[in-house]
């Protein structure tokens, strides 16, 4: 399935009773696909794809919004978050703070959208769960 | 330098393209033509392998016949003798003897095939390991890189994004109010569905004559009999 036809299947898509709403970003030579779920456009979730797997990721927050005291705890904290984070992990991508979740190729559209969703909620409790250590 | 503490170099430097600066388009092409050449090499080495397979069976099954062969010409010498034929059992002496020689023979190619299936493989287990190897390198490198390509392209995209010009908790308090605003309009809905059940039921029994509604009516007029028919 490439992302043109994920895109539009994940349009008229729902699970888990949650809505999708979903479209293709062209960009240069790799493609993206921005969902939003459940009406909470503040954290979109971008999948793309490469060879090996399908990734879906979710910013957070700029590392500037860490309070600065806190910075190497809150790290701490976001490690030992990662292992019973369901599905997703913590990751840094430049100085960006995101959850991601990657699937192979072969998954089916009910496990990305399966995917999409925990991530989703995933991404609100991890907020939730961190934001004594961000600046308002 | 394995391919891993690279990375974890290269991240650590600051490299913003990763999966580029670490091993250019050409040197993955010549690692993939080196990986698919060993494939090649391997692939050989198993029919080497087999060959040389087939030869140590055929051999070891000539020394068994060449071993039947002295059995039995020890047999035919020991007869000769018994009926005192002498130059005939030395006949059949050197037969044995050419046997033996033959078999001697065998028994140093049959060694030889032995160590070099042994070292045949070791080789072959040695070549899948490497290519194993190689082949787990050439996916890390080639997945650092089209997954560097995928978040820029995520990045961009991001950039463009209005709403991410918002700090993560404004944000999480824009999701908590929308939450919040949907549980509250659940919570309305539900409660205007029970008023409206309500208001059908008063209705039904208005019509049945039952209830408070009706029952006033009924007072009110009993009240104004009652008020006129004592004036």
């Amino acid at each position: 399935m490439d992302l043109q036809e994920l895109s539009i299947k994940l349009a008229h898509y729902e699970a888990d009773g949650v809505s999708f709403e979903s479209f293709i970003i062209h960009n240069n030579n790799q493609d993206v696909i921005q969902i939003i779920v459940d009406g909470n456009d503040e954290l979109p979730i971008f999948v793309t794809q490469t060879q090996e797997q399908i990734l879906c990721i979710c910013y957070l927050f700029d590392g500037s919004e860490i309070k600065q005291e806190k910075a190497l705890e809150l790290n701490d904290v976001l490690l030992r978050l990662n292992v019973p984070m369901p599905l997703s992990s913590f990751a840094k991508i430049d100085d960006k703070y995101a959850v991601y979740g990657a699937l192979a190729t072969s998954s089916s559209l009910e496990q990305i959208g399966h995917e999409v969703v925990t991530l989703a909620a995933n991404s609100i409790d991890a907020l939730e769960a961190i934001s004594d250590y961000l600046i308002d | 330098m394995s391919i891993f503490q690279k990375l974890f170099t290269a991240i650590r430097g600051g490299a913003r393209e990763v999966g580029e600066g670490l091993v250019d388009a050409n040197a993955i092409r010549i690692f993939e033509q080196e990986i698919h050449d060993s494939e090649q090499a391997l692939a050989a080495a198993k029919k080497g392998l087999t060959e040389v397979m087939a030869k140590e069976m055929q051999t070891n099954r000539t020394i068994k016949m060449l071993d039947e062969k002295i059995a039995e010409h020890e047999d035919y010498a020991a007869q000769a003798l018994s009926k005192d034929q002498e130059s005939l059992a030395m006949e059949i002496a050197l037969k044995i003897a050419d046997f033996e020689n033959e078999k001697a023979q065998h028994v140093t190619s049959l060694s030889g095939f032995q160590s070099h299936i042994t070292k045949l493989k070791q080789q072959i287990k040695a070549a899948e390991k490497t290519i194993k190897d190689n082949q787990r390198q050439l996916t890390m490198v080639k997945t650092t890189e089209s997954v560097q390509q995928a978040t820029m392209a995520v990045n961009d995209t991001l950039v463009t994004n209005q709403s991410s010009m918002a700090s993560a908790k404004q944000s999480l308090e824009r999701i908590k109010q929308r939450q919040a605003d949907r549980q509250d309009q659940l919570d309305a809905a539900e409660m205007l569905a029970a008023e409206t059940n309500g208001d059908e039921l008063a209705d039904k029994m208005h019509a049945a004559g039952i209830g408070k509604d009706a029952q006033q009516g009924s007072e009110i007029l009993a009240r104004i009999r009652a008020k006129s028919e004592q004036s």
